[in-house]
């Protein structure tokens, strides 16, 4: 009875740990500009980060052959010519890590040509690894409570 | 439960008719995605034999056919189907009782896991470049064709499955973990059964292909469902069946080349997660030109990863512990079990990133699978789109912590059959987990 009780406790927070909302956000929004050059197959700086609500500016320079840029979830893209500069700019509306794909085929590795887009911190690996604990946690306390007596071997 | 109990579903898979046409379809897709990618755009994104073999066909056997069917696979794969009607001289017919061909038997020390570790760690090493070049996928395609005919005229039964096949080999490791089983019914009756006619053979089928006694069965790792000793089983005792999930790792395997197939395909994951989904372009590029310097680092990285780093941690990890004191190549490999289902939920986790992202293109190759500008069926200039991306990083995280809590159940089980305790597995268990985590999500 025990037992099941701390069982129930773990799988509320387990739903606490997959679906509570994030504490608001302080910062204000603001208008974040990055210069990305890419490259075959990546993109440099690999990774940004802003905060939810700013708004991204992001200025693509191709320095080989035309690559493009494209925001997942947020479905927003853009192409850059060799030696031009294409400006995207979209509202970072939904918190989370997103990837920046290439979007015209670029050469060979252009389907792995990848970046990253950070919208605040990165839920879905706070969420998981959260959750790979409890689950750890859970299954312990399970075996535990349900073969009291065994010493293994 | 007994699937086989079905007189008509019984009846289906006895007959032989079903199963060709299925290989015919087959071998004639297969063939065609080694023309298409010989004759067809090198641009794999575009050409038949990339987006049919690493997007559609890898999407359904690592998220479908090998987590629910098991060897399923197998049972319909062309590759091994001309050999085999070559060593048997007959499309439908049994094999002849005296070899038709050299009909050797595979020598004792290359009875185990190891050739198809090494190939599949070649393939592995090589990926970048086989994933998006399509005369490489071709080249690769019928080398596969090509061996596995040659190894029937030399050997009896299906040696290139059996041995030397570089998927084989994680789909019959993967296979413990499936649903369903080919399994006899009793003991007894093969007791008393003269000849054996399921291993031997006999005018209603070939004894079975894949060298094992279905008799003696005891796990899915070497039984590739071709369904023959159903056929041939005289005393009807051959069933299959649905069961649990994982069944079979219960009474875990203490060979060291299936746990170290497992350490491979764990590793391979966590490498590919990183350089095919992360955002390093030196990584993408080090592993794409092949046989430069940059390679050769990124070989030896991986192969350390693979073959020393983690098993290696592992050993380190069960052996440092009170009881883990005395353990040995035994103890190691049947420690190493829980490894199986993790390592299926790190292919399935890794699979929906770029399967999902990529899937249009399978409908924009259906209409031109050449890319030469052909519209089959309107589908060709279907622009590139991510499907349904809000939902990867959930059913990823999903499949990871739902693997791990699998093998933390499996090392519950398994760990104390190894003399050891179920605490460091597990903790082995979740660090790779969370560094999985980290390099997808
Ligand atoms: S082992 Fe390989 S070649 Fe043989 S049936 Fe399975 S996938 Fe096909
Ligand atoms: S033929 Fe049937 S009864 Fe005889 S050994 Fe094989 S499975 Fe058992
Ligand atoms: S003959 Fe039977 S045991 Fe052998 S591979 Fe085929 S289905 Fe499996
Ligand atoms: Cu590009």
């Amino acid at each position: 009875m025990r037992f099941n009780f701390l069982l129930f406790l773990l799988g509320l927070a387990g739903l606490v740990m997959m679906f509570a909302p994030l504490p608001v956000q302080s910062s204000p929004p603001v208008e974040r500009e990055f210069r990305i050059e890419a490259s075959q197959y990546a993109y440099s700086p690999g990774e940004i980060s802003v905060n939810p609500g700013d708004t991204v500016k992001i200025h693509l320079v191709s320095t080989d052959v035309v690559h493009g840029l494209y925001v997942d979830e947020y479905g927003v893209s853009i192409t850059a010519d060799p030696g031009q500069t294409a400006t995207l700019t979209f509202v970072a509306d939904k918190p989370g890590s997103f990837r920046l794909r290439c979007n015209v085929t670029c050469g060979a590795m252009h389907p792995f040509m990848i970046g990253k887009l950070y919208v605040g911190p990165n839920l879905w690996f706070y969420r998981s690894a959260g959750l790979a604990a409890l689950v750890i946690l859970s299954i312990v306390f399970w075996k535990r409570s349900n073969q009291p007596t065994i010493t293994a071997n | 439960m007994e699937l086989t109990r079905s007189p008509r579903v019984k009846a289906l898979l006895k007959s032989r008719y079903p199963q060709l046409v299925l290989f015919v379809l087959m071998l004639a897709g297969f063939v065609f995605a080694i023309l298409a990618g010989f004759i067809g755009t090198p641009v794999g994104s575009h050409n038949f034999s990339i987006v049919f073999v690493w997007i559609a066909w890898w999407a359904i056997l690592i998220l479908v056919a090998v987590p629910f069917f098991g060897r399923g696979w197998c049972a319909v794969c062309p590759i091994p189907v001309a050999g085999d009607w070559l060593q048997r001289g007959a499309v439908l017919n049994p094999a002849p009782k005296t070899p038709k061909w050299l009909g050797l038997r595979v020598p004792a020390k290359f009875r185990n896991m190891w050739m198809q570790n090494i190939s599949f760690t070649l393939v592995a090493l090589f990926s970048s470049v086989i994933l998006t070049t399509p005369v490489v996928t071709s080249v690769v395609l019928a080398a596969m064709l090509f061996l596995a005919i040659g190894l029937s005229m030399v050997f009896e039964r299906r040696a290139f499955c059996r041995y030397l096949c570089p998927v084989g080999g994680f789909i019959g490791l993967y296979a413990q973990t499936a649903p369903i089983e080919l399994r006899i019914k009793d003991k007894n009756v093969c007791a008393k059964c003269v000849g054996k006619p399921c291993y031997n053979g006999s005018d209603l089928g070939s004894g079975c292909p894949w060298d094992v006694f279905p008799g003696g069965l005891t796990k899915n790792t070497y039984c590739g469902l071709c369904l023959e000793c159903l056929r041939t089983c005289p005393h009807d005792n051959i069933a299959i069946n649905a069961r649990p999930f994982s069944a079979d790792l219960a009474r875990p395997s203490a060979k060291l080349d299936e746990a170290f197939k497992a350490f491979i395909m764990l590793g391979a994951a966590l490498i590919y997660a990183y350089v095919l989904m992360g955002s390093s372009g030196a990584a993408k590029l080090a592993a794409y030109n092949v046989f430069t310097p940059a390679w050769f680092v990124y070989a030896a990285i991986f192969l350390t990863v693979i073959f020393i780093l983690l098993p290696g941690l592992y050993w380190l990890v069960i052996s440092i512990t009170p009881r883990g004191r005395g353990v040995g190549v035994r103890e190691f490999a049947i420690a190493s079990t829980p490894l199986i289902p993790l390592g299926l939920m790190f292919w399935v986790a890794f699979s929906l990133s770029f399967v999902l992202t990529n899937a249009t293109y399978i409908l924009a190759a259906l209409s031109d699978p050449l890319g030469l500008g052909w519209n089959l069926f309107g589908t060709a200039a279907l622009a590139w789109q991510p499907l349904l991306s809000a939902f990867i990083a959930p059913a990823q995280s999903l499949a990871l912590v739902g693997g791990l809590a699998w093998a933390a159940r499996t090392a519950q089980k398994t760990a104390p059959q190894a003399g050891i305790s179920s605490a460091p597995v597990i903790s082995y268990c979740l660090a790779v987990t969370l560094l999985m985590i980290w390099l997808l999500l």
